[in-house]
């Protein structure tokens, strides 16, 4: 427990461990960023973020609307509003039902209203299932949303913070977008990290909508009817928010550092095992659990894996990324996700990391695994397969096949 | 090898259908004659509102690959002949905000042709058109615009008298005979449509316009903001709220800088001050918000605004105090009540000399009432388009003001076969 003294000598608690989900340590740093608005319709595994939400206002700890909207189209369209006005919001679904949401999903960017939402990821119907797989959140990838995959409890609570801190930042007021791997996140609870108010204070600063709030005082009108001479315009402007983001998301992870005393060097992705790694494999959320287990048992088999877990989605860290990937031999992408009739039929993680590596110099053989789709276990089987098969592949110097289905019953 | 570029500028709503079938017109004329062509209208005027000047366009060339090469933007940029289906049009042409004010034949070649349908002399139509720095033609087809509309369309033959007229200007690529052939067989099958175009191909005149001809004004326009300029978030900021008019008195709301309206009407009030009982019902109704309060507590008509739908008119309770006069009746835009208030008897004279001149020329704004249609087209001769109109917009004080208008249906022989009815009829 950190322990700190104020310039009055008292002493006071900064950080306190607590017990929780995925879902509950989202709703602690939503009380830490005293959110104004929250909306919420129930959808697993999104539904154990807004009970614990409603828990925290219940009980006193958290100030804020709470509108249970009548679907998710409403859900999404309430909040944005209430961003214009200058509220903080938090807003999140899961799947389909994110899914039904997705026109006022598409305008949120576009309007730049700096939402924060949780994607508890779930398989999109149909068939009818409630498992990972990350499509759902990926659906939203051209749009100008910012997309983030977190590993833990203690990552869910941290990239919180950090996602109102970069969105609400005047060079960007972009939408993020949290996704959590539904069961394994957003269900298991672990020791987490909370810390005080006056820390989070220090780190996020109040939304402060500026020239853009929609009040009597700033008379303003929002989302008119264009013609065509003005919407590329207004596409170049989102294009230029979101590229200014690269910044301001290192900036706020080194700001993160300096107040709370943790946090990663390397906001984009973490790397494991990679400083001699010859096989990095590459993937997002909790299936790195599986793979680290797999490369420290490979490791004292003497072979050099490592392990790059992406946390940036969009935007997406192709200049890191292509560093990170230059002593590579081979790479085996593991997607929890589909890109039906993609190139070479990857996942569209894959996809995006064969695009970085266009026109690096070294490009080493990249191998795309689809992998754990509906929430089926990833195994150390299936890695172990990933990792005889990279390891072919460098050794040939060339991929036998760019895509495989890995737990498949064949 | 050759082509032939034409743009339809025309008031939206009003003379949607009036322009669609002229291009289509032209397309199948030229086919008839042996080229190819297309028909189509500028993307961006779809939503269009009542009377917003727009555009429909044809392209005709001798061969496919010749006509690919022209079509092969998004709106020609140059034309070889401008139609104008209504001759207010010739104050110029603003069809969204910030594009400014585009001359009527701005995008003519050299010794290109601009043909209009009009009652007004060339004398007359070249103060309202701009200057240009080559010579063009300028034919005159008499007809009044033919106005209907969104659902209906009025058969009044224009559409065949203009392609009539464009095969005396262009007959390389319509001759008479494939205008005629193609009303024929293609399209109208009217053997009196063909007539139409046959006395229109006759009667069209026209005279070569010089540089030196026409109006003088520098025509408004504006830049368009770079992408880093516009405010971010899709916001523009709002037009902020009036100001009293003089001595804290009246009030007059500020206006959008980027979009005048000056052309959009084709039609405008003459107020009489003099028996105006400050009901205020024309300020209300008005839905542009376009009459400034003066300090005397009259309303006056702000044409940076007024669009013309006549609304004020129809809702006036006072007899012949609110009157829709014909725009092209105008040459400035200047406030009528300044003009009032600094000799009210030449006032009068002007005012009343603007209302005469309505007679025959106000345009009707789509079918009012069960009838109007057949009374328009079987009361005059089709050269000036019908009967005149001279009731303007009737609308709820009509009884009060004893305005009557006919709602007996015609026994005459009617030339319409399968007209719609006017919707609400």
């Amino acid at each position: 427990m950190a322990v700190a003294t104020k310039p009055g000598g008292a002493a006071i608690v900064e950080e306190q461990e607590m017990l929780i989900s995925g879902s509950e340590a989202v709703a602690e740093a939503l009380t830490l960023a005293d959110i104004d608005v929250v909306t919420a319709y129930p959808i697993r595994p999104y539904d154990t973020v807004m009970q614990a939400i409603a828990k925290k206002i219940a009980n006193g700890k958290l100030v804020a609307e709470y509108i249970v909207a009548e679907g998710e189209h409403s859900q999404f369209e309430i909040v944005k509003h209430a961003s214009t006005v200058g509220a903080r919001v938090f807003c999140g679904s899961s799947g389909v039902g994110w899914m039904y949401a997705m026109e006022a999903i598409t305008v949120t960017p576009a309007l730049r209203v700096p939402m924060v939402a949780l994607v508890g990821n779930r398989a999109l119907d149909d068939p009818g299932a409630f498992g990972v797989e990350h499509n759902d959140a990926l659906s939203v990838r051209d749009l100008g949303w910012m997309l983030c995959w977190i590993d833990t409890s203690q990552e869910a609570l941290d990239t919180t913070l950090i996602a109102y801190r970069v969105a609400e930042d005047r060079r960007i007021f972009l939408p993020v977008a949290i996704s959590a791997d539904g069961a394994f996140l957003t269900h298991s609870q672990a020791i987490t990290k909370v810390p005080s108010a006056e820390l989070v204070h220090r780190f996020l600063p109040p939304y402060n909508r500026g020239d853009l709030l929609l009040h009597p005082d700033n008379p303003i009108t929002v989302a008119p009817q264009v013609n065509e001479d003005w919407v590329i315009e207004i596409r170049r402007q989102n294009d230029e928010a979101i590229r200014r983001a690269y910044g301001v998301i290192e900036e706020a992870y080194a700001d993160f550092r300096r107040v709370f005393g943790r946090g990663p060097e390397n906001p984009w992705f973490e790397e494991y095992m990679m400083d001699d790694a010859e096989i990095v494999l590459m993937g997002m959320g909790t299936l790195s659990l599986p793979v680290k287990v797999a490369i420290r048992n490979l490791r004292q088999q003497g072979k050099k894996v490592g392990l790059i877990r992406l946390r940036w989605f969009r935007p997406f860290p192709y200049e890191q990324l292509a560093r990170a990937l230059r002593n590579a031999k081979a790479i085996g992408v593991i997607d929890r996700d589909y890109s039906f009739g993609s190139p070479f039929g990857s996942g569209v993680v894959a996809t995006e990391v064969r695009a970085t590596l266009y026109n690096a110099q070294h490009r080493p053989p990249l191998i795309g695994f689809i992998c754990g789709l509906g929430g089926r276990e990833v195994t150390l089987e299936d890695v172990n397969k990933t990792v005889d098969i990279c390891f072919a592949a460098a050794n040939a110097g060339r991929a036998e096949r760019a895509t495989y289905w890995l737990g498949v019953r064949e | 090898m050759a082509h032939l570029t034409v743009e339809v500028v025309y008031r939206g709503i009003f003379q949607k259908n009036l322009a669609a079938r002229i291009t289509r017109g032209i397309v199948l004329s030229s086919r008839k004659a042996g080229r190819w062509g297309i028909s189509f209208g500028r993307y961006g005027d779809s939503p269009q509102r009542n009377g917003v000047p727009a555009k429909d366009f044809a392209i005709v060339a001798d061969t496919k690959e010749e006509l690919e090469q022209h079509m092969a933007r998004y709106e020609p940029k140059e034309l070889h002949v401008t139609i104008c289906v209504d001759d207010t049009l010739f104050k110029g042409v603003e069809s969204w905000a910030w594009y400014g004010l585009q001359p009527i034949n701005r995008l003519l070649l050299p010794d290109g042709h601009l043909l209009v349908t009009s009652t007004r002399s060339q004398s007359e139509l070249l103060r309202d058109a701009h200057k240009k720095d080559s010579p063009y033609n300028l034919w005159i087809l008499r007809g009044k615009a033919s106005f209907s509309g969104l659902w209906v369309f009025k058969e009044d033959h224009t559409e065949a008298r203009l392609l009539g007229a464009l095969a005396k200007i262009a007959p390389h690529f319509m001759d008479i005979d494939a205008v005629s052939a193609a009303i024929r067989e293609a399209e109208w099958g009217s053997e009196l449509k063909v007539t139409s175009a046959r006395k229109a191909y006759e009667r069209i005149e026209g005279r070569r316009i010089a540089i030196t001809e026409g109006n003088d004004e520098v025509p408004f326009s504006f830049e368009m903001p770079k992408w880093w300029e516009m405010r971010e978030g899709l916001t523009i900021p709002a037009i902020p709220v009036g100001k009293p008019v003089e001595g804290g008195k009246g009030y007059r709301p500020e206006r959008n800088p980027y979009f005048k309206k000056f052309s959009t009407r084709t039609m405008r009030p003459v107020v009489n001050f003099d028996t105006c009982v400050k009901c205020t019902l024309c300020w209300i109704q008005c839905p542009d918000s376009c009459f400034d309060v003066t300090p005397d507590g009259l309303y006056d008509a702000n044409m940076e605004s007024c669009c013309g739908c006549g609304v004020c008119e129809a809702v006036c309770p006072v007899k012949d105090c609110i009157t829709m006069v014909n725009e092209s009746a105008f040459d400035d835009n200047k406030s009528q009540w300044e003009m009032w208030r600094q000799d009210k008897d030449a006032y009068q004279v002007w005012a009343k000399q603007k209302i005469q001149d309505k007679v025959g020329t106000v345009r009707s704004h789509g079918f009012r009432y069960r009838g109007q249609y057949e009374e328009e087209l079987a009361e005059g001769e089709l050269e000036v388009g019908g009967m005149p109109v001279t009731e303007g917009i009737p609308g709820e004080n009509a009884e009060a003001k004893g305005v009557r208008p006919k709602r007996h249906i015609h026994e005459a022989t009617s030339i319409v076969t399968g007209v719609p009815e006017a919707p609400g009829a």
